[in-house]
């Protein structure tokens, strides 16, 4: 799974590698040269005696190769840093690209199925995380073993004892930082956990004080978070000790083999092998030695994030599409006829929905669904804009199954009007082009006047040009609802789907709304998930629907007669009304 | 920012000894190169292997004397960091507790949760990270450049320009990209935003075959991302290599003039030494001391924010703490002249509404979105204070109660049913905690709840995940009704509560109620014109009046309103 994910992330680097590759050369000469300076300023301090014993033209022609490593060392750090940098950031920007055009390949029934936050917190924490594990990988963790390697090399090319000293003292910084990162992540994660309850909790009472005020809740839910932060605070103190221990313990060992390098060295140079240039060249890298493995195994953590969040990003990029359209599809004469045929649906296979369900609708029919809150009505919907595929029988669209036609030649025949009216953010204008990008200003008015919306758009302070706020919060239900029928309206759709609000509207609008219902219906073929009476009285055919199943269907006078669930829903109408009276 | 240190108060001693300790670890830190010095000027030099043995023996004692007094100042930073964080938090979470419904609206929800959370965790780390580094690395510059100056003053001037330069790049390095920074986190909200229109949205996207559109939009919004990242990290990948040539050339000119000195005999070739490692240490603390300046801006961020929820003081306070005397004759409810607005310069939400509720009667209110209806009601347990004129619950003015008291009686069902996380049991209790489980059968019953609750498996003891997801929407209204219902209130304010009811379940629902709440007074806010039709009385308001008040049959005769509200729904 972890070597899997790892792989795929090299695969996403692919069309960067001569990036890639640049970047590595100049991890190895930069990474070099700075292990070089220290050895050159030994030498340069070994021409430096003592009084009127300095070669200052040796010491002069060792100054300047160092000049020149700095040099050399400060382009290339830099240029591998952008380099790293930018093969990061692409690669995050295609990450992002990808997950974004699978979610709108995947069938809905995987968008409504998984957690819309969790998705969101893929696209932007995780493919983050990936971004930051790869910048610290190649940063930090390349050169940091290059580094290691480098100067193990360069110590035992200048004296091989002390570095062996120094080779075998090192794994205990290691083991020391692995023990204590052991140690403290497990805490951690019973932070990590608490505070994340804790969130949630704030989240749930601060983010619903009103109830909290009208219940006069305060001082249970402040009892209950105060537990919580009690909690909290043992936890967290123990975390932050725990995690606070590397730090000087890992410099303590550091430490510890500045001075063992120091005594052995002083000791070698007693005995004539070694030249002080050459000890104080070590004892720098006994101290950049030591560093890079601090840093690792800081990157390792991180790395391991990254490697999570790229195993979550890519199972939202291996997530199935939907079955391609087929390249012969039909597209039969555009006018509105809809069959049903022996349809049976499920969302879950245990749950059967709809079962063995037909219905010939000509064009022209107004179909209206009724039933009571959370029957399914909703899922016929699904069926014939084929957000969802039936199980068995088939739906036709003008004499064509639509699992047959192209998705974006059937959808196009038809217009929807949801309940929750879905804007994004941008222009009113844009708003209403959504459906038509080529309609003209002319168009967009007139459909808004159709659909009653010009007055209100009129009103507002840019008119056309007002910005639509995130989810519209800055537009009233019904207000929205009257701009999506213009948007649907401008499409010119032969099939109409409604899915009537159940209430929450002010009159005037809701007037407005019906009318502009009305007005969009007429010579179409509309499907209407109807809550009002009036709606349903002038429908052609109703569907009553019951815990899924189509329980009933004909038209209200038919309906009536039958005297079964349709005549006691519609006498519950009455029977309010009339306990209402009395 | 320095207005959070009275959360420190409990812990002057940490935060005395914490960055004592440091200094102390910083001030044994700073003899290491010059012991070092001594092994090589000294040692070597007189070849005594007795006397490296003791200096190398003094370094780890050095080491050792660091390792312990850090360990001191881990545990002090952790402690007062975390008891401070704990007692902000608490008394956040007390003091969002007592703003008032105005407050809030203006401090914003989202904002708040933030405030307490991520705000906090940023002040409690920084004190953490101040305890431990506001001392050392300011010590260790100032050090390094003191023993450097008692080694040799001229070559303390290098060190001195090599310390300027380096704080110039850290300063321009960071300056520069903070703004570059700001932008970026815009950039990546952006992307967040669409992701979450292109979820919500999926529906209408793909109705309108506009996938194409959308992958456009979001080429768009992470090509942009992409680029301004490239910016900042072109700036921000200079500051290590320049401060690392800075360093390096710091360290040849040391080299070169510290030879010249030891040519004159005015210096030795160990103080070099020295100098170089010096020279080092001053490097890595400015790098401490550029990150702590950025945590720093940070924090002052935050605290700003936290100080902004601590000052900001409920405009709505009890009118007393004990029970007060109330007058049984009087309407259960009156309005007297009451005029409202949220704000100073907007239109008044309420004008001039005069109204009285029987005791045990049943109104309902009625109006299109904006008329006032739920501003009304919420004037009753005082989430607002009436700009002018005066609510009475059973004759006295609602500012005269306790908040005990006056909220104490009323039952209310918000708009949104929202539910807690928790056990059904534990969201019917919230008003009395003691309540028996036949008592919340009761008002399960009431509300039409008990038929689906008793065939959960597990009852009052199923789950409710947060907000109630779990639950379908009406079946959350019908579990915030009886919720409203479990203490017997004395006023039950419904606030447009039946709108995910189909009308069957609408009216048994106002039937039960009839039957089981003798002597309750009920507010029934609506858009639904068959809801209210049995109410004793009906209000209807339009625009922040009363444009009638009667019953259905005298509305019908006498108010214009009224009769299009009924005509727009049953016609």
């Amino acid at each position: 799974m972890k070597d899997s994910s790892v792989k795929k992330v090299l695969h996403q680097l692919r069309p960067y590698r001569l990036l890639l590759i640049a970047a590595v050369l100049c991890a190895l000469v930069s990474v070099s040269l700075t292990l070089l300076v220290p050895v050159l300023v030994g030498r340069a301090i070994d021409h430096i005696i003592g009084k009127g014993e300095v070669g200052f033209g040796d010491v002069a022609r060792i100054l300047g190769y160092i000049g020149a490593a700095v040099a050399g060392v400060t382009i290339c750090q830099w240029l591998m840093t952008y380099l790293v940098n930018s093969i990061s950031c692409k690669t995050v920007r295609d990450l992002r690209r990808q997950v974004f055009r699978k979610l709108n390949t995947v069938p809905l029934s995987t968008i409504d199925t998984h957690g819309h936050g969790d998705l969101i917190s893929r696209v932007i924490n995780d493919v983050d995380a990936v971004g930051d594990g790869l910048t610290q990988f190649f940063l930090q963790l390349l050169s940091g073993v290059i580094t290691i390697i480098g100067t193990l090399v360069f110590m035992l090319l200048t004296d091989w004892r002390i570095a062996l000293a120094v080779f075998f003292l090192t794994p205990l910084s290691l083991f020391v930082a692995g023990f204590i990162g052991k140690l403290s992540a497990r805490r951690f994660r019973e932070q990590q956990i608490l505070q994340g309850e804790i969130s949630s909790f704030v989240e749930e009472y601060v983010g619903n004080q009103r109830l909290v005020k009208a219940f006069a809740y305060e001082q249970r839910s402040y009892e209950a978070f105060d537990r919580f932060n009690t909690t909290l605070l043992d936890v967290g103190f123990k975390a932050q000790y725990a995690g606070a221990l590397a730090n000087p313990t890992t410099r303590l060992v550091n430490a510890i083999v500045y001075a063992a390098v120091g005594i052995i060295g002083a000791l070698t140079v007693l005995s004539g092998s070694l030249t002080v240039g050459g000890l104080s060249c070590f004892l720098t890298y006994a101290n950049q030695y030591t560093k890079p493995f601090n840093e690792v195994t800081g990157v390792l953590t991180q790395l391991q994030t990254g490697i999570a969040a790229a195993s979550r990003v890519f199972e939202v990029l291996e997530l199935e599409d939907e079955t391609p359209d087929r390249a012969d599809a039909p597209s039969p004469a555009r006018r509105g006829e809809v069959s049903i045929r022996d349809v049976s649906f499920s969302y879950t296979p245990d749950k059967p929905l709809i079962r063995h369900f037909s219905l010939e609708v000509p064009a022209g029919t107004r179909v209206a669904i009724v039933g009571p809150t959370g029957c399914g009505k909703t899922t016929l919907i699904n069926l014939l804009m084929r957000f969802y595929d039936v199980d068995s029988g088939a739906v036709l669209v003008d004499g064509t199954d639509i699992r047959l036609m192209k998705r974006d030649d059937l959808r196009s025949r038809c217009g929807m009007v949801l309940q929750d009216s879905w804007l994004f953010c941008g222009t009113i204008m844009e708003n209403l082009r959504y459906g038509n990008e080529n309609a003209t200003d002319e168009q967009v008015i007139a459909a808004a006047k159709a659909a009653y919306a010009h007055s209100f758009i009129r009103r507002m302070p840019k008119g056309y040009d007002s910005p639509v706020s995130e989810g519209g919060g800055n537009l009233s239900q019904g207000q929205k609802q009257l701009l999506c029928i213009a948007r649907a309206m401008l499409t010119d759709p032969e099939i109409m789907i409604l899915d009537e609000a159940t209430s929450s509207i002010d009159t005037l609008t809701e007037i407005r709304v019906q009318k502009a219902f009305a007005r969009m219906m007429k010579g179409r073929t509309g499907f209407v998930v109807a809550h009002r009476l009036s709606t349903i009285r002038e429908s052609d055919v109703i569907l009553v629907m019951r815990d899924g199943n189509i329980v009933e269907q004909g038209s209200h006078r038919e309906l009536l007669r039958k005297k079964g669930f349709y005549e006691e829903l519609y006498r519950s109408q009455f029977a309010t009304q009339e306990t209402a009276r009395a | 920012m320095f207005k959070l240190r009275r959360f420190l108060k409990d812990y002057k001693k940490e935060c005395i000894i914490g960055p004592l300790c440091k200094l102390f670890e910083a001030i044994l830190e700073l003899f290491v190169p010059l012991v070092m010095a001594r092994i090589i000027d000294v040692g070597i030099k007189n070849r005594d292997a007795v006397y490296v043995w003791k200096m190398g023996g003094l370094l780890v004692l050095l080491a050792v004397l660091g390792w312990s007094s850090a360990m001191f100042t881990q545990y002090f930073a952790s402690k007062a960091s975390q008891g401070a964080g704990t007692k902000i938090r608490r008394e956040l979470f007390l003091h969002i507790n007592s703003l008032s419904h105005a407050e809030l609206d203006a401090l914003g929800t989202p904002s708040l949760i933030t405030r307490i959370t991520n705000d906090t965790n940023t002040v409690q780390q920084s004190i953490a990270m101040m305890i431990r580094l506001l001392t050392r690395a300011p010590f260790i510059i100032i050090g390094s450049l003191v023993m450097a100056m008692t080694i040799s003053p001229r070559l303390s001037l290098i060190f001195f320009g090599a310390a300027v330069l380096i704080a110039l790049t850290l300063y321009l390095v960071t300056s520069k990209s903070v703004p570059i920074f700001t932008k970026m986190q815009k950039k990546l909200d952006n992307i967040g935003l669409i992701a979450r229109e292109n979820l919500s949205g999926s529906r209408v996207i793909r109705a309108f075959s506009k996938q194409k559109a959308e992958t456009a939009r979001v080429d768009e919004a992470t090509g942009e991302l992409a680029e301004i990242t490239l910016r900042v990290s072109r700036l921000s990948a200079l500051l290590s290599p320049v401060t690392y040539a800075v360093t390096d050339i710091a360290i040849i000119l040391i080299v070169w003039y510290g030879a010249v000195n030891v040519n004159i005999g005015e210096m030795q070739t160990g103080d070099i030494v020295a100098l170089v490692s010096y020279m080092t240490q001053i490097l890595l603390a400015m790098i401490v001391v550029a990150n702590l300046v950025t945590l720093l801006n940070r924090t002052a961020a935050s605290a700003k924010r936290i100080n902004e929820v601590f000052e900001t003081e409920p405009s709505v306070v009890e009118g007393s703490t004990e029970t007060i005397a109330v007058d049984l004759s009087a309407p259960k409810i009156a309005f007297e002249h009451v005029c409202f607005n949220y704000s100073d310069d907007g239109d008044d939400e309420l004008s001039d509404l005069s109204f009285s509720v029987k005791r045990g009667s049943t109104v309902g209110i009625i109006g299109s979105t904006g008329s006032g209806k739920t501003t009304l009601i919420n004037l009753i347990p005082r989430f607002y204070d009436a700009t002018a004129g005066c609510v009475r619950v059973d004759g006295r003015d609602v500012r005269d109660y306790s908040f005990a008291q006056l909220r104490g009686q009323i039952g209310m069902v918000p708009q949104q049913s929202i539910l807690f996380s928790g056990s059904i049991r534990d969201n019917l209790r919230w008003q009395n905690k003691d309540a028996a489980d036949s008592e919340l059968i009761r008002a399960l019953k009431t509300a039409q709840a008990w038929e689906f609750v008793s065939k959960l498996p597990r009852g009052l003891d199923s789950r409710v995940e947060q907000g109630g997801r779990n639950f379908s929407g009406g079946q959350r209204q019908r579990l915030c009704i009886a919720r409203a219902l479990v203490k017997l209130p004395e006023i039950l304010i419904l606030d447009d509560s039946f709108s995910a009811l189909d009308l069957a379940t609408d009216a048994a629902l106002r039937r039960a109620l009839k039957e089981t709440t003798e002597g309750l007074t009920v507010l029934i806010v609506t858009q639904r014109s068959t809801t209210v039709r049995g109410a004793d009385r009906i209000l209807v308001l339009n625009d922040g009046t009363s444009a009638g008040y009667g019953t259905h049959d005298e509305l019908m005769e006498s108010c214009e309103v009224y009769r299009e509200i009924v005509a727009s729904q049953e016609g």
